[in-house]
């Protein structure tokens, strides 16, 4: 009997297991084909390029001769489908070529601009969910309260606002005017030498140079634009928030638990925060995403040495494929963070864990 | 009277529909209040000449960054230029560029959404994956690469928000038109003999119109933002134009002495992307279903 009954599990978890591994293969392959999709994007935008990239190597002065042994070394008379084939190829070997500038190969760049966008991105992503979900969740109990309205409109004003103007104002304010924080960049220029950039994060970097004077400086560069971009973040997360929350407070559950006699505090705290916070999981997930977007004009406003300010140096340089290296970097970023909060929420989600 | 209150016509029933919605939308003043606002604009753009104090493009070094007052309102810009004349005349551009994004995306999203829905199967499979590869891409980025390659310039960065914008109302249009595929109604029209083309545009894509309206709605905020941004990174509209997004940018320079440069055009295009917000959020309260099944 009992051993009928180990066996019956036995051949249930095997079952379950082999449903979460085709789970996870369809997955796999979603993600393959949106990252080959993203691949060829790129692709077409950077082939219909009204510039002739043959013209840029060689300058326009060089005899045709020249011009047709380069058009075949770089590869272009080949059929589009090889030429996509060699760049994918390129692409997932990590090369994303080299930049029609400066010459330098991007991927480098990439990984050298990327620390400082990163660590704005995690201090706005920890201003946003520090101050966003529990606004968020204080509105939905406090409905069309003075406290739901206020939290509504901080949100729809960080919603409206155009960011890189927020930045500007926020300069002439607080640097110009009040000299409470530092300018533009990440370190006034007397700091600049006076420690090694190790990991590239300059919080990190300069707390290690053991000096105190350096480490606050680098503190008020970085405070104006990592409170912006979690401003940013936080009228997302907030309104997403209270819409989930006012969703989970109008079910049926809740009603039942409140019947039961549970106190208002138990009833948000126990039921309704533990069913939101699954699609909290992918509200800031995205969010975070939405970050790398917002850095490309926090960056601009900030002369901040990231991501967002390369690929904006590379566009007005006409610098095509930096431009397309970053936006494939960003984007497979995001397909990622996608994925990653889809398995999030099936390892949370009883309901979706049975369905595969 | 009472035999036209048990059966109304078709039309008197729009109307009675009508007029209830226009009372629920009075009672929300921030809807009044976004509504307000872009109808503001709309009569701005259209007597900008009448409104305007001063000429939008002719340079008075004499005035040069005057600081705002009697004669100039909001101040000069770098070459003695209105900047009051100058948003006025603006809000014809950004006019321009949302309803081109608006009337090319949200009809190409329709159209796909409800194809993708409506045929299933592969059909369905790739143009997805088409979208999600679209959506992939963060909107300002996307549009960005867009405008690198199609170059500077109003029309191409509406072309490139184009670009970027019709995924969501792809998702939004599927997703209505799997809710109702199986529907009854729609097997009778089929069975009536009515060919895919006609059940589609006839009866699936009315039922896609308010989850839309309410879309646009919120997109035009979005639409003017990336505009502004596009402007203010210099690959929107160019000089002399007066794009909100590159007046700001050309205000810059000037941020820390002559602030109003900068902060003028940028206050219009918060107005003006807070109003539609507002806008949405209240027709998003009356016309979604999802939202009044919440309530």
């Amino acid at each position: 009997m009992t051993t009928k009954i180990t066996q019956r599990r036995g051949a249930q978890m095997l079952q379950k297991a082999a449903g979460f591994v085709r789970a996870l293969a369809s997955l796999a392959l979603t993600v393959a084909i949106t990252l080959i999709g993203l691949v060829a994007l790129t692709f077409i935008i950077g082939h219909v390029v009204p510039i002739d990239p043959v013209l840029t190597v060689i300058g326009d002065k060089a005899p045709q001769e020249v011009y047709d042994r380069v058009y075949q070394e770089m590869g272009l008379d080949r059929p589009m489908i090889i030429q996509f084939l060699s760049y994918l190829g390129e692409v997932l070997r990590g090369n994303l070529g080299n930049s029609m500038v400066s010459g330098r190969s991007i991927g480098s760049d990439i990984l050298r601009f990327f620390p400082a966008t990163f660590e704005l991105a995690i201090l706005g992503i920890i201003i946003g969910v520090g101050l966003g979900i529990p606004a968020g969740i204080i509105a939905a109990v406090k409905r069309d309260t003075w406290v739901d309205h206020i939290v509504r409109i901080v949100a729809l004003i960080g919603y409206s606002v155009p960011i890189f103007w927020l930045a500007l104002m926020a300069l002439l304010v607080f640097y110009a005017r009040l000299e409470w924080v530092g300018g533009p960049g990440q370190i006034d220029i007397g700091y600049a030498y006076s420690f090694s950039r190790v990991t590239g994060f300059i919080l990190i970097d300069t707390a290690l140079s053991g000096s105190w004077d350096v480490f606050v400086n680098a503190i008020s560069h970085i405070a104006l634009p990592a409170l912006l971009i979690g401003y940013y973040s936080m009228a997302y997360i907030s309104r997403m928030t209270r819409s989930v929350m006012l969703e989970q407070l109008n079910s049926e559950y809740v009603l039942a638990a409140r019947l039961k006699g549970a106190s208002e505090y138990s009833i948000v705290v126990h039921h309704a925060l533990r069913n939101a916070a699954i699609p909290l999981v992918t509200i800031v997930a995205l969010s975070f995403g939405g970050l790398l977007e917002g850095s490309v004009l926090i960056e601009t406003v900030f002369s901040w040495p990231g991501l967002g300010n390369y690929i904006a140096q590379s566009l007005l340089g006409g610098d095509i494929n930096a431009v397309l290296g970053g936006t494939l970097v960003v984007g497979t970023i995001f397909v990622f963070l996608n994925v990653a909060s889809d398995l999030v929420y099936k390892v949370l989600d009883p309901r979706t864990r049975a369905l595969t | 009277m009472s035999a036209a209150l048990q059966h109304p016509s078709p039309r008197q029933a729009r109307l009675r529909a009508a007029r209830s919605f226009a009372r629920r939308f009075r009672r929300n003043p921030l809807g009044m209040a976004g509504l307000f606002i872009g109808l503001a604009l709309i009569f701005m753009a259209i007597f900008a000449p009448l409104l305007a104090t001063h000429d939008p493009y002719a340079p008075d070094f004499a005035a040069r960054l005057t600081a705002p007052g009697w004669n100039y309102w909001l101040g000069t810009d770098e070459l003695g230029r209105d900047i009051y004349t100058r948003i006025l005349y603006g809000s014809r551009i950004t006019i321009f560029i949302v309803a081109l994004v608006v009337f090319t995306s949200a009809p190409i999203g329709l159209l796909l959404g409800v194809v993708s829905g409506y045929f299933g199967g592969w059909v369905d499979a790739v143009l997805m994956r088409i979208t999600d590869v679209f959506l992939a891409v963060p909107k300002l980025l996307l549009a960005l690469a867009f405008v690198a390659v199609l170059g500077p310039g109003i029309v191409n960065a509406a072309l490139a928000i184009t670009l970027t914008a019709w995924p969501p109302y792809a998702r939004l249009a599927r997703a209505e038109t799997l809710a109702v595929r199986n529907a009854d109604f729609v097997a009778a029209i089929a069975l009536a003999g009515a060919s895919p083309w006609r059940i589609i545009t006839r009866h699936i894509f009315p039922i896609c119109y308010s989850s839309m309206l309410v879309r646009v709605t919120f997109d035009m905020a979005g639409i003017i933002l990336i505009a502004a941004g596009l402007g203010f990174i210099g690959l929107g509209a160019q000089p002399p134009l007066p794009e909100w997004g590159a007046m700001i940018a050309s205000g810059r320079r000037f941020i820390f002495e002559q602030w109003w440069v900068a902060a003028m055009p940028g206050a219009a295009i918060f107005i003006v992307s807070l109003g539609f917000n507002f806008l949405g959020d209240a027709l998003r309260d009356l016309l979604d279903p999802h939202a009044k099944v919440r309530q």
